[in-house]
């Protein structure tokens, strides 16, 4: 319990400082601007700091709390993705079988059982949802509850599972331990996002997708992209077991990867004519809009990392 | 004692499933009735509506917070009686109509003058999951002769999908709850009915 590799623990201090710095900036704009509100940036940090202090503890206590962390947000992400799009009301049944999956795509992970937990949710849930549903009997509406179920669990159980597995990967930087990749991973994802912002913020004025965010620009997108990938760069040798030149290019999938999870789900948003797909964090809305990137940048920067090194 | 044991009810196994499993998308919490004696009506898809609302409150007031709830129903046997006078705090109504109105509200108007917040379902029964049915008139009648006590309106959407009538299997879903403002009696239970149905047509529509 708690014996953190060194590199880790440097980690979780850095970010720590980055979140120090960011409430002292924002309570000094409070001090100086007493006539803007600024309640919303208030509410941001604070769930920052409850985010981050969960996310250190699961990851700290043991492997096992860890694995039990990723299910339970592979958990509220599905939850909250069946409870935001229509369904028919007798898809609950099949609905509950993709729960069930859930404890059982982790089981896979905490045994090190690396075929199945590759194969479970594409082939064998697959398989059984229509199978599920045609038990129901229902067929109005058939295809379009198919094909919203799978997708479902691809991208709340499938993709968040990746986290989990990088977890079990046999360490081969001793000083990061095996935390490391997920600490680089999780970073660098958010870390994309918040760049993003800044240099859209500061520099945005080409709208790169307007039809699905209008506030995302290409001046966002590649002040982003350069700056994650050459913090990648320097970051990654320090803690995963890829070397410089393989620390850019991983950074340089997780910010075009992460990009494109961001407008996925704001598509599904659009879609379905909602803001925030919950009200689960402060600030930030619900679970799936700080998963977003994540979700895509996860089974991707998991496979290279495997093809690489393993 | 019976406070004691709602309490443990709801601290370990009703406010976990509702905050955790299920999950709340809270909307206007200002506008909860924090005083009583205050009427909540709500709209009904699911035993869990109750169990959603009193999870709105404190554990220190949730003693104050009764469902007036169908004595056939909740009393038919000793073990569902004994879960919902002690962990739940139900007010038992009798729905056969054997009994006079007075004889009917009797506790229920004991209850709001004893400064209660009593949950009562104008739909009367739970009916087809994520649809509502037309309002009884009972709360109307109840309240007829005590027009300040303040009626507020809860919309709740999603535990039809969670727990629907008649069945078992239980599916999380987040539900969302919406607060209305305060309704002030009228002077006829059409008028009254029709501020209700206006309400919850507004926020059911737009799902």
């Amino acid at each position: 319990m708690f014996d953190i590799e060194q590199n880790s623990l440097y980690a979780m201090i850095g970010v720590f400082i980055i979140l120090l710095i960011s409430t002292f900036i924002y309570l000094y704009k409070e001090s100086r601007h007493k006539e803007i509100d600024y309640t919303e940036l208030k509410l941001r940090i604070k769930s920052w700091w409850w985010m981050i202090g969960i996310v250190f503890i699961s990851l700290s206590v043991s492997l096992n709390t860890a694995i039990i962390f990723f299910a339970f947000l592979s958990f509220l992400a599905l939850k909250e993705f069946v409870s935001i799009v229509s369904m028919r009301h007798v898809d609950r049944r099949a609905i509950f079988w993709i729960y069930l999956s859930i404890p059982l795509q982790y089981y896979w992970i905490s045994i090190e059982w690396y075929g199945m937990f590759i194969i479970f949710i594409p082939v064998y849930l697959f398989l059984l949802i229509p199978i599920r549903l045609v038990i129901l009997g229902e067929t109005s509406g058939f295809i379009n509850s198919v094909s919203i179920l799978h997708w479902s669990a691809m991208l709340t159980v499938f993709s968040i599972s990746h986290i989990a597995y990088l977890l079990i990967l046999p360490v081969q930087n001793v000083l990061a331990g095996s935390i490391g990749p997920v600490l680089f991973l999780l970073f660098m994802t958010q870390f994309n996002d918040v760049s993003q912002y800044v240099f859209g913020k500061l520099f945005g004025k080409n709208k790169i997708i307007p039809k699905v965010s209008p506030n995302k620009t290409w001046e966002g997108f590649i002040g982003g992209v350069v700056t994650v990938t050459l913090l990648s760069g320097f970051v990654a040798p320090f803690l995963t077991s890829l070397d410089m030149m393989q620390g850019f290019m991983a950074g340089f999938i997780i910010s075009i990867f992460g990009f494109f999870g961001d407008v996925v789900i704001s598509s599904v948003k659009r879609d379905i004519k909602i803001k925030d797909t919950g009200t689960l964090i402060p600030g930030h809305g619900g679970i799936l809009d700080r998963l977003d990137s994540l979700l895509y940048t996860a089974p991707v920067f998991f496979h290279f990392l495997y093809h690489m090194k393993y | 004692m019976q406070r004691v044991i709602k309490i443990l009810f709801f601290a370990f196994i009703v406010k976990p499933i509702v905050f955790i499993i299920l999950g709340l998308n809270i909307q206007n919490r200002q506008k909860l009735p924090l005083e009583g004696g205050a009427v909540i009506a709500a709209n009904h898809n699911s035993h869990l509506d109750t169990m959603v609302i009193i999870s709105l409150y404190p554990l220190s007031k949730i003693h104050k917070i009764r469902p007036v709830a169908a004595a056939d129903y909740f009393m038919k046997n000793k073990f569902i009686s004994w879960i919902s006078i002690n962990c739940i705090g139900i007010i038992p109504l009798d729905r056969t109509g054997a009994s006079s109105l007075e004889e009917l509200f009797k506790e229920c108007h004991q209850a709001l003058d004893d400064g209660d917040i009593l949950i009562l379902f104008p739909e009367g029964s739970r009916g087809v999951p994520e649809k509502m049915s037309r309002f009884k008139k009972g709360l109307y009648y109840l309240l007829k002769d005590k027009k300040q006590i303040p009626v507020t309106p809860i919309a709740m959407q999603g535990l039809g999908n969670s727990l629907p009538k008649g069945e078992a299997l239980f599916v999380p879903f987040n539900c969302n709850v919406n607060i209305g403002d305060i309704i002030n009696i009228p002077n006829s239970s059409k008028e009254f009915n029709d501020q209700l149905k206006n309400f919850f047509d507004n926020q059911i529509a737009i799902k």
